[in-house]
């Protein structure tokens, strides 16, 4: 292993002085005094949240305002720290929604356990939880930082939907029924 | 010697410039500090502290100037220093510890007494320094009395009674010692060029800035200035000289175990200081309260009276209002250097500085007293 000898350089007397130098960090330091700041105001000026980000876990309607969680409760099994609470309740058949028999009666989210790993959002079939871009949760007791069903949705609002399932689910159940009725 | 103050009793008069010095001085201090808040932030790239302001203020129009510059945090915190509790822990020797903040204040503000501010001009011309008490020892009673400052870090280090203070109460000592020599030193060339031969001798500030209508004493005595400079940096324990603070090592060094009302009198005093220094310098090499090098305060005033064709110019009011001006621009232009080089110089470690103060600065002062003493000699025989 070959050692590799490095020549200390020899100060001048000019850097021994010391005083070159501190004169050149005087100078980058009144670059900075004269530079704009680069920290934002928080609570008047916010950050721009990139897509995806992972804040707040909410829940979302599909665009014709159905709640998409069907509460078949993968997420509360999958949660790491047990922060997801869900109540399963079936639809009434009255409903023009009853094909998809199951939602939740009741869903909570307790803040204070939740450690945004985003878990619920990968394990739903339904597309139904998203972590969106709500950074800033805070509460002046340990109830208030429990996320019940309506505020879930007032947090997550409507989001775009592909498939439609349900719909595609009701149409065949409807052109099934339909083709019965005529043979 | 002319009294610009009516002729009084003695005893109104020294009330009335204590209490000139009390409600100037503190409140100057203060201001630095938050100066001193603001520097630091436009230099890390921050706004720095901007938003209290006191509801009932409020409606005031255009009163967000001074939100932004953080002049209520600074009311906030003095009124927070009043009325917090005052701790004073079991285990320290409380006569002294309490005596410590106090011996920080007394040099402090006495010595801001024997500093000119400013002048004006008398009937037949002579100069009338603006100054609370005019004693003819001028720059060594700044000297003795400032140097009675360090009893107080080195009290309030031992009646602390706990280790850190401890430390840093001893680097105190140790660094304060080590400068003041050089201070002092680096000082004489200029007290020998103003006591030219033939002349009354004298050690008054007033009479070094008089010298300075030509040429500044920085400009002919660059040696002398940056000693001085240096030594003041270490003097009133600024970065980076901050030996008896050394936050990174001791906690809060010296004052580790104050808080509250008393913590915040060894800060003014450290202000304070900073100020007195700053004055001295200016005093010393920048010229007093002449405006540029070559154009003393008799050609400004002289000039503004030609350009002007008022003779308010030579009020002795406006004079002496000019002169202060000129004289606090140019300290608290160095304030603001003392603020920048803190922020840019890192601390130097404990044997650096008493390297430095001991085998560089001594040294050089040594040389060029001898230096100027020769030069000196030959010009002015």
């Amino acid at each position: 292993m070959a050692v590799i000898q490095v020549q200390r350089k020899t100060l001048t007397l000019a850097e021994r002085t010391y005083l070159p130098q501190i004169l050149g960090g005087l100078m980058t330091t009144l670059r900075h005094l004269l530079s704009p700041v680069v920290t934002m105001e928080y609570p008047e000026q916010r950050p721009a949240i990139p897509a995806h980000y992972r804040g707040v876990p909410t829940l979302v309607m599909d665009p014709n305002g159905r709640e998409k969680c069907v509460s078949c409760q993968l997420c509360e099994f999958v949660c790491p720290p047990k922060a997801i609470r869900i109540t399963p309740g079936s639809i009434p058949e009255a409903s023009s929604n009853a094909q998809v028999e199951k939602a939740p009666q009741a869903f909570d989210i307790d803040m204070l356990r939740c450690i945004y790993c985003g878990l619920c959002e990968e394990v739903c079939p339904e597309e139904a939880i998203f972590l969106q871009n709500q950074y800033s949760m805070s509460g002046y007791s340990r109830a208030e930082m429990v996320n019940h069903k309506d505020r879930l949705y007032e947090l997550g609002g409507t989001l775009p939907d592909k498939h439609f399932k349900w719909e595609v689910k009701k149409a065949a159940e409807k052109a099934a029924a339909g083709a019965g009725g005529h043979a | 010697m002319s009294d610009p103050f009516l002729g009084l009793p003695p005893t109104a008069l020294a009330v009335l410039k204590g209490a000139a010095v009390i409600i100037v001085v503190f409140p100057l201090a203060a201001a630095c500090s938050m100066a001193e808040r603001k520097v630091c932030a436009w230099i890390q790239g921050r706004p720095g502290p901007n938003r209290a302001l006191p509801p009932l203020l409020a409606w005031v129009p255009g009163i967000w100037i001074l939100q932004r510059l953080g002049i209520f945090h600074l009311a906030a915190d003095g009124a927070k220093f009043l009325f917090k509790e005052e701790p004073l822990p079991d285990h320290v020797h409380r006569f002294y510890y309490v005596l410590a903040p106090v011996v920080a204040m007394v040099p402090a503000f006495t010595t801001m007494t024997v500093v000119p501010f400013g002048a004006f001009f008398g009937p037949s011309g002579e100069v009338i320094p603006l100054m609370l008490a005019n004693v003819d020892v001028g720059i060594l009673a700044v000297f003795a009395v400032a140097s009675l400052g360090i009893y107080s870090l080195i009290l309030a280090g031992w009646a602390s009674n706990s280790k850190y203070p401890f430390l840093g109460g001893i680097r105190a000592s140790a660094q304060l010692i080590s400068y003041e020599l050089s201070m002092t030193l680096s000082v004489l060339p200029v007290l020998l060029w103003v006591n030219a031969p033939g002349s009354a001798g004298t050690l008054s500030l007033v009479r070094a800035v008089e010298f300075q209508g030509g040429a500044w004493f920085i400009f002919t005595m660059p040696v002398s200035a940056l000693i001085f400079a240096i030594a003041l940096f270490a003097e009133t324990n600024r970065q980076p000289f901050d030996m008896p603070e050394s936050e990174a090592d001791l906690v809060g060094g010296f004052h580790t175990e104050y808080g509250a009302f008393k913590w915040s009198l060894f800060f003014v005093a450290e202000y304070a200081n900073m100020i007195v220094g700053s004055g001295v310098f200016t005093l010393l090499f920048l010229g007093g309260w002449n405006i540029l090098p070559g154009v003393p305060l008799s050609s400004l005033i002289g000039f503004l009276h030609a350009a002007t064709g008022s003779a308010l110019w030579l009020h002795p009011l406006a004079v002496g209002v000019i002169s202060t001006v000129v004289f606090l621009g140019k300290v608290f232009t160095l304030i603001f250097i003392f603020m920048w080089v803190r922020w840019t110089v890192p601390r130097f470690r404990y044997d650096q500085v008493m390297k430095l103060g001991w085998q560089k600065l001594l040294p050089l002062s040594i040389l060029n007293l001898l230096a100027y003493t020769i030069g000196i000699a030959l010009i002015q025989n």
